[in-house]
This record gives structure tokens, sequence and C-alpha cells, in this order.
């Protein structure tokens, strides 16, 4: 693995499974009596969140505390951030207060890869989320629902999703989740299908490793897995689709949709859901949705991904367990 | 003024020649001249141009000094191998009334390095809305001819038709940023490939195009002629083509970076890559060069942008767009017209020196180099190679997007009116 | 692959797999007599070749007690006192077995004994887990060099050793043979126990 995570497209194949892999470990760890290790002891991550991100701030800072790392919590809100204090100033009085590593949530996309490579600070960066560009955790750790799901928890321990046919739905322009998503599918070996309409779809998706189509009834029947992303109501003023009653019609999933999927399909969708919109109530309540798994298994894939970049003197190398000699 | 000899100079490129400079002016051109007690200057080979001029500088001042003044600007023009600049009207105040053009011009005057001419404002305030006083400014001491809201596009179209019109009256021209303000809301980076996947604001090139495409039938309308500032589409090569070839009377820029650079660079989310309009494609860049060689495209301007640092030390997000261009503009050309073959240090001369100074209408520039003409001359040592140092600019801004990079040629000498504003390298 | 290869040329077997299957009996007939039938035990092996260790240990031990013996396995990847010496490892896998360990003797089993760090390490990782009645350990081999209080109670051979030396553990389930190889450290730097 790299220094950072910035993006899901840094990732090999091996770089993937072995963070899916360690996920399934950590996961052990919240059934037991105490759901703490100590690996990450004496090490200090900052939490830098320069967008209101509770969720994905929590699930960090869980996993950070279940490695026993210092946590220091850091939203713009109120800050100095707010009076002006660049990222740059930011970040840097944030490390000379000593600090292994910066989870970062900007509104910018890009934001994370300045930090990582400007030479400002010498930390790990951890990308949260940067504007419209990656989340890799979050692909990451639906990547992990979708294996757990499709494959089997135990049987999938070293596989990846070659062959699972993922069908992505939703504001595909706007979405971060759909970029990093798209990549480690893609890297992962599954087959990945955005629905959209066009108008939420990027210029220059057709060079992605994707399918793209503009239906959403012909791509359910085909689908091991649906993930619906979340829609603004704020883009039916910018005039991406007419009226939120043509967008649920079109690309909402309600019960009569998710009876075309196959049996064994499951529903996901990264939070928070807009009921009635790109979802209904019955299919969020309903048993092939993964939302709140998703949630769990976030904070586990975010241990693994603190522990292998942090919990040696280096990262993690994705090949072989190292052998030992005793 | 004491006499100055230029021996064995490539003028414009041709057989070595000598150049003797006596006062202002040119006194001869020919071989073995000799001149008693004039200052000789060994050109070794070296070309000779006529010295450059830039139809599009931000000189920043008034208003942020901080990045850049009317005497670092123009230091850095010398540098550069420029004779004579033209300053753009987005500065604070924006310089949309005779007083701020008198101050810029004369603020150029003391400086002594470079002749500044201001560009007036089309509009207040650069706000698109009501005319400025374009009469007053072409009448004040700086004499302004080029009138342009450079930084936001004149996007309402009968604002601009009567810009158009109005100008006819003494011979202006109206220089047009293109870019169609409700496309580009948010726009960050060439709309296309890579900004779908840096997920960044998409600036797509039609938001240039059809700005482009409705001045040009604005001007043939109303018989008028219109500039069109740094191009960056293939697109827009062709509109400009199709005008030209229709007998519109339409003139247009390129920018040495939009020459050589593609969106591909913004992959680092460098913001020295932030440009307004946005760095292109591989296309793009190879159309532009086409038809700056052909001429559809007629001249070369830098568009020179300087920010200080903290401007471009930052998110992608939150940096200024623009780029330094004044020291590194003969290089970049050097490397995508002249070493690729698309064009002779003649044709350099045409579209860096003569052909600006005539739609600026600037008396003096752009001269032949022969007898009896004003000396503007640039001495360009078209043999060195070399990384790009910005630590050696004049500028007082250094976010050049060449940094490090290995570029040709370098001017070692200008003069400004026989005044020798570089020597070696060196600013006097 | 290759450089272990090299190691093993030079290495030269201490106990073969009879040895290795002997000494499991013995090991398994001393945990009955010291656990008064070992009604209580529950083995735990450390990955990997602790854990093929265990289960061997407690089919022995199925047989001679006729009763279904727990067996786990326990990593300790999260608790070592050296991650910061290396990139991180991959985890292996906790298995405790489905009635825990409150209460119970747990056997901790593994292939060599060194520095004890790695026990040190599976203590502490113990006792997030639950309490045990007793903890033992059960080696396959004692080489000595201990830098921390900690003995093992089941040992397979005592082998004195030099530090230059490395002891290499060989079990059919992994390596597809039983033995235990001593020989010559390539350089006598810094490999860790």
């Amino acid at each position: 693995m790299q220094r950072h995570l910035i993006s899901a497209a840094d990732l090999t194949r091996d770089d993937a499974v072995l963070i899916l892999d360690t996920a399934e470990e950590m996961a052990r760890v919240a059934d037991r009596p105490i759901k703490k290790l100590p690996t990450l002891r004496g090490r200090t991550v900052v939490n830098l969140f320069f967008e209101d991100s509770t969720r994905t701030r929590i699930s960090f800072e869980a996993a950070e505390k279940r490695l026993s790392a210092d946590v220091i919590n850091f939203t713009a809100k109120g800050s100095s951030v707010s009076k002006g204090e660049s990222l740059k100033d930011t970040a840097q009085t944030l490390e000379a207060m000593g600090v292994d590593a910066v989870v970062i949530r900007h509104s910018a996309s890009g934001a994370p890869y300045r930090l990582a490579t400007s030479g400002w600070i010498d930390a790990a960066v951890v990308n949260a989320g940067d504007g419209t560009h990656q989340h890799p955790t979050q692909a990451l750790l639906d990547a992990f629902t979708m294996r757990r799901r499709l494959v089997g928890r135990d049987a999938g321990l070293g596989k990846d999703l070659d062959g699972r046919r993922i069908t992505l739905v939703g504001d595909i322009l706007h979405s971060r989740v759909a970029r990093s998503n798209v990549d480690l599918l893609h890297t992962l070996g599954a087959q990945v299908t955005l629905v959209a309409p066009p108008t939420l779809l990027p210029v220059g998706v057709e060079t992605w490793p994707c399918e793209v189509s503009y239906d959403l009834d012909s791509t359910l029947t085909k689908s091991d897995a649906v993930m619906l992303l979340r829609v603004q109501r704020e883009r039916m003023n910018a005039a991406f689709f007419p009226t939120e009653r043509e967008y649920s019609r079109r690309y909402g999933l309600d019960g009569d949709r998710m009876a075309k999927m196959p049996d064994h399909a499951i529903v996901m969708h990264p939070g928070p859901m807009v009921r009635g919109m790109e979802i209904t109530a019955e299919v969020a309540d309903s048993d092939r949705c993964t939302v709140v798994e998703q949630v769990t298994n976030g904070v586990s894939i975010r241990m693994a991904v603190l522990y292998l970049l942090l919990g040696g003197n280096e990262p993690a190398v994705s090949h072989a367990r190292p052998t030992e000699e005793k | 003024m004491s006499k100055t000899l230029i021996r064995g100079a490539k003028v414009l490129g041709g057989e070595p020649q000598d150049v003797l400079i006596d006062g202002g002016v040119v006194e001869a051109v020919g071989r073995d001249l000799s001149a008693e007690g004039a200052e000789v200057v060994e050109a070794g080979g070296k070309v000779l141009l006529p010295g450059l001029v830039d139809l599009h500088t931000h000189l920043r001042e008034p208003g942020r000094e901080d990045s850049e003044t009317v005497l670092t600007g123009t230091r850095a023009a010398a540098s550069g191998g420029y004779t004579n600049v033209f300053a753009m009207a987005n500065t604070f105040p924006v310089a949309d009334t005779a007083g701020v053009v008198e101050q810029v011009w004369r603020l150029g005057q003391e400086s002594g390095y470079c002749d500044v001419q201001p560009i007036g404002a089309v509009t207040v305030g650069l706000e698109g809305a009501k005319l400025a006083e374009l009469g007053a400014m072409h009448e004040s001491a700086a004499g302004v001819t080029v009138f342009s809201d450079d930084g936001k596009c004149v996007h309402d179209a009968v604002i601009m038709r009567r810009a158009l019109e109005y100008v006819k009256a003494f011979g202006g021209v109206v220089a047009q940023h293109a870019q169609e303000p409700r496309l580009t809301e948010g726009a960050q980076m060439n709309e296309g490939v890579v900004s779908a996947e840096l997920g960044l604001g998409g600036w797509p090139a039609v938001a240039e195009e059809s700005i482009i495409a409705r001045d040009v039938l604005l001007a043939e309308h109303v018989g008028s002629r219109v500039h069109i500032c740094h191009l960056s589409t293939a697109g827009s090569v062709e509109i400009v083509r199709w005008a030209k070839s229709r007998g519109i009377d339409v003139t247009a820029e390129v920018t040495p970076h939009h020459l050589l650079l593609t969106h591909e660079l913004v992959r680092s989310y460098n913001p020295v890559y932030k440009v307004n309009p946005p760095l292109r494609t591989e296309r793009d860049v190879m159309a532009l060069r086409e038809a700056l060689a052909d001429g559809t495209i007629d001249i070369v301007a830098t568009d020179h942008a300087p920010h200080p640092h903290e401007d471009k030390d930052c998110e992608w997000a939150a940096a200024a767009m623009g780029m330094v261009g004044l020291e590194t503009a003969l290089s970049v050309v050097q490397a995508t017209m002249v070493d690729t073959g698309l064009l002779d240090w003649a044709g350099v001369a045409d579209r860096m020196s003569s052909k600006p100074a005539k739609i600026g209408q600037a008396t003096g520039h752009g001269r032949p180099v022969s007898a009896g003409e004003p000396a503007n001359l640039t001495l360009v040592d078209t043999e060195y190679r070399g990384p790009v140092d910005p630590a050696g600019f004049a500028s007082r801004s250094r976010n050049t997007p060449y940094e490090g990079r290995e570029l040709p040629g370098r001017v070692t000498h200008t003069w400004l009116r026989g005044k020798a504003t570089l020597v070696d390298g060196k600013l006097t | 692959m290759d450089k272990q290869q090299d190691q093993q040329q030079d290495a030269r077997p201490v106990l073969e797999g009879p040895d290795i299957a002997r000494v499991l009996t013995r090991i398994a007939h001393e945990i009955v007599e010291r656990a008064k039938g070992a009604d209580d035990v529950v083995l735990l092996g450390i990955p990997t070749r602790g854990v093929f260790l265990a289960r061997r240990l407690a089919d022995k031990l199925e047989q001679i007690t006729e009763r279904k013996m727990p067996v786990g396995s326990l990593d300790i990847t999260m608790y070592r006192d050296d991650l910061r010496m290396h990139p991180p490892r991959a985890l292996a896998r906790t298995e405790i077995p489905g009635d825990g360990i409150d209460g119970r003797l747990v056997v901790l089993v593994d292939d060599v004994l060194f520095s004890g760090r790695t026990i040190r390490a599976a203590l502490d990782a113990l006792n997030d887990i639950g309490r045990p009645r007793a903890v033992q350990l059960a080696v396959l081999v004692d080489r000595g060099h201990r830098e921390l209080p900690i003995r093992a109670d089941y040992v397979g051979k005592n082998l004195p050793t030099s530090l230059r030396e490395t002891v290499k553990v060989q079990l059919a389930e992994e390596d597809g043979r039983d033995t235990v190889l001593l020989g010559a450290k390539p350089d006598a730097s810094g490999a860790h126990p």
C-alpha cells in the first residue's frame, strides 16, 4: 500500500483484498467483551473535517478509539478556518502538535491529495471524502458488504468480487462515492453499471471502466447488488431533472422494482437516505437493504485501513504474510 | 545617446548581419558595419527580433501590488524581450475611467523598462451592465484603443453589440474574454475525461465557442472589428477560421501555455496549472499551434497573471486562476512553434511583435528591423537549453507552470528605443 | 521463498516427524495429569504453526480422555511490542471456542519459545477476551534466550542454541512435512525472534 489513502484508484487488487481480509478480523473484535486493541497506542490521529459529516467522523473516531489511538477532532465550523486560515496552516498547526495521521474531509476535490503531496506535513493522510472526487473508505466498506453478502463471510477471505454485477443508481455527476466505487469494484473484478439521467452523468464517463445506462428496469434483473446514491432535492432547481416525482418514477427503487431483482441481490445505500426520493420506505426497511450493515462495516474497514497504514513502521505490504524466523 | 553596434546577429533568423543603433533609432543594418565609439555587442549568431509586444498583460497595479506592480511587471517584460505591454483593466479600482488609465500609463512612463499601454474596461466595474466612458479613456493621455473586461466576459449580447459599435467612432477594438457565465458556474477545469475523474467542475469548450460565434456574428452585423482573447479550443479555431473566410474583421490571440500544456497536468491538483481559460486537450493544443502557424490565430499574448504564493499554495478550488508568462513566452513559442518547424523566426516576429502592435495600434512598436525604425529590439540565444528557475524571475510573482521544465531559448538583450533594458540576461 | 530454501540447505534436523508425534503424545499426557483429567482445558494455538500443534494436541487429548476438546486460535499480531519495527502484518484468525475461556484452564500452544515476547502479547490478548482460571504454555521447542520472565509448562524439546542460529519448525499442514531445523542465520544482525 501507499503511505496515504487518497483514492480508491490507488489500490491494487492485493491491497484491496488485504484491507477487506483485515477488516474481517477487525469485525470480530466487535463481538468481544472488550472491543479494543492496543495496536495504535501512543499514536495520534486527527479528524480534520472541513465539511459537516457526523456519520463519517463518528465512524472514523470509533475505529481510531478501538485501536487505542489518541483522537483529536477538528471541525471547521467555529474554528480559525472560518476566519480565513488556510488548509495548509491548519494542517501544519495540527502536525506541530505531533499528529501521526490526518483523516481529512473537505469540500474541495483534491484537498487530501494536496495535503499529502505538497510537503506541508509528514503525517499519513486518509481521505474521508473530498468534494466530488473520492471517498475510498466508503468504497471499501461497500465492497466489504458485497463480499460478505455475495461471496460469504469466511468463504470470501482472500477473494475479490470477480464477475459480480453491481449497479449504481443516481447522481453520479456529483458523487465521490460513485467514483470510488467504480474504481474499486473494477479493481476487484466486478462488472459495474451506472444508471442515471444523462444530466447526472459526467462528460467523460464513457472512459470509465463500467457500463452506462439510462434505464433502471432493464438493469435491475441483471444485478447482484443495486446501490442507490443520494439525490439532493436542490439539484431539481438546477434543472438536472424536472421534478422529484419524475425522478422517483424513473430512477427510484420501490417494492415493485425490487421484486424484479434476482432473489440473492441486495440493495445498498451510502446514507443518508432520502426516503421517497431514490428509495421507498418499503425497500429501505427490507431485509435486502444493507444500510445498517454498511454503517457497522464502516468501522471495521476504517480500523483495517488505519492499522495497515499506521500499525507498523511503514505501510503494509499487500502480498503474503511475512515469514517468521524463530 | 551613445551608439550601439550589434555584431553578427541573425536578423529575424536570417544570415548574420550587423545592426547599428544610434540614439533611439536603427541607423544601419548590413555586413561589416563599423562605428567609432559605439558599444559593441557580439551577437555571435543569436537571433535579433523586433521588441516583443504583449497585448494581454496583468500588471495588477493599482490594487494588487503584492503580486505585481507596473515597475516589476515591466522589468519582467524586458527580461522576456518585450518593449511594449498592454495592461489589462481588471485592477482595483478597475481601469474604467480616464483617471485610472492615465495613472497606469504614467507609471509605465516612469518605469523606463517597457512601454505600457493601458487597456480600458468595456463596462463599469467589469460588471457587464453599463458601458464605461470609452471615449474619455481614448482621449486621455493614455490614448486607450483596446477595451476589455478580461477576466469576465461581456456576456450581455446587447452590451457587446453597443460596445462594438461605439468604439468605431475612434477606431477602438473590443477584446472579448469569451466565457459564457452560466455554462461555467463552479467551473474549475476543462470539462472532459480528466474533470470527470478528478471531480472538478467542468468548463466546457462550448462556453468559449458559443460566445466567439455570437461575437463574430455581431461584429459582422454592425461592421465592427473584434479581438478574441486567449483562444483555447479547436472549436474556437474553427469558428475564427470560418469568420475570417467570410471577411469578418476578427483577430485572435493564443497564450503560450495553451500551446504547450494540457489538462492532464491537473491530475496533480497543483493550482499552478489553474488558469482561465483552462488547459485543454492535446487535440486543442495541436489545433491552436496549427492555427497560429496558418494565421487563423493572429498573435501570441501572454495573459501574464501574477498571483502571490499563498493564492496558489492551497487546495485547487481555493486557488486563483492564472500564470505568469512574460519571462517564458518566447521560450515556449520556440519550443512549440519554431523547434517543431511550424513557424520561422520571421513568423515569430510577426505573431509576437508586428501583429499585436498593429491590433493595439502601438506606434513605434512591431516595426521592421531596418534603418530609420525605432530601435526596439530583442536578442535571443536560440541555442540555449535550460530548466526554468522562477527564483530568477523579475516578476514579483512565481506562479509559473514551467518550474524545472527544460525550455529552449533565452533573451539576452532588450533595447527600448535604443536604450538597453536587458544586457546579458541582466536588467539594467 | 528462495531465501528460505537456501537457509534450509545448511540447516540440520533436530526433530523428525516421529519425534514430533511422540513429544506431542507426551505433552498430552502431561496436560491430563497436571490438569487432573483436563476437564476444563481450552487449547489456543498461536498462528500459524501453534494452531496446527494445538489441533494435534486436541486430537491426542480426545483419544486419551474420550471427550471433545475445545480448541481455537489466538492471533497476537495487534498486541506485539515490535509493531513499529516492521510493516503491519496481515492478521490471522482468532477463534475462541463456543463456551469461551472464562473460568477455564487455557493452554497456549506455540511452536518455538524464544524471547517470550510472543507469549507476553498472547497474555495481553487473552486479557481482552476473558478471565481464565489459569493459563499454561505448551511449546514444541524451547530454544532459550528469554527476554521476559516467562517459562513453558510443557516443553517438547529443550534445544540449547546460540543467537546466531535459527530454529525453523515445519509442519505437514503448512509445509508438507514435519521437522524442526537448526540452522545458521545468514546475517547475524537483527532478525527478530
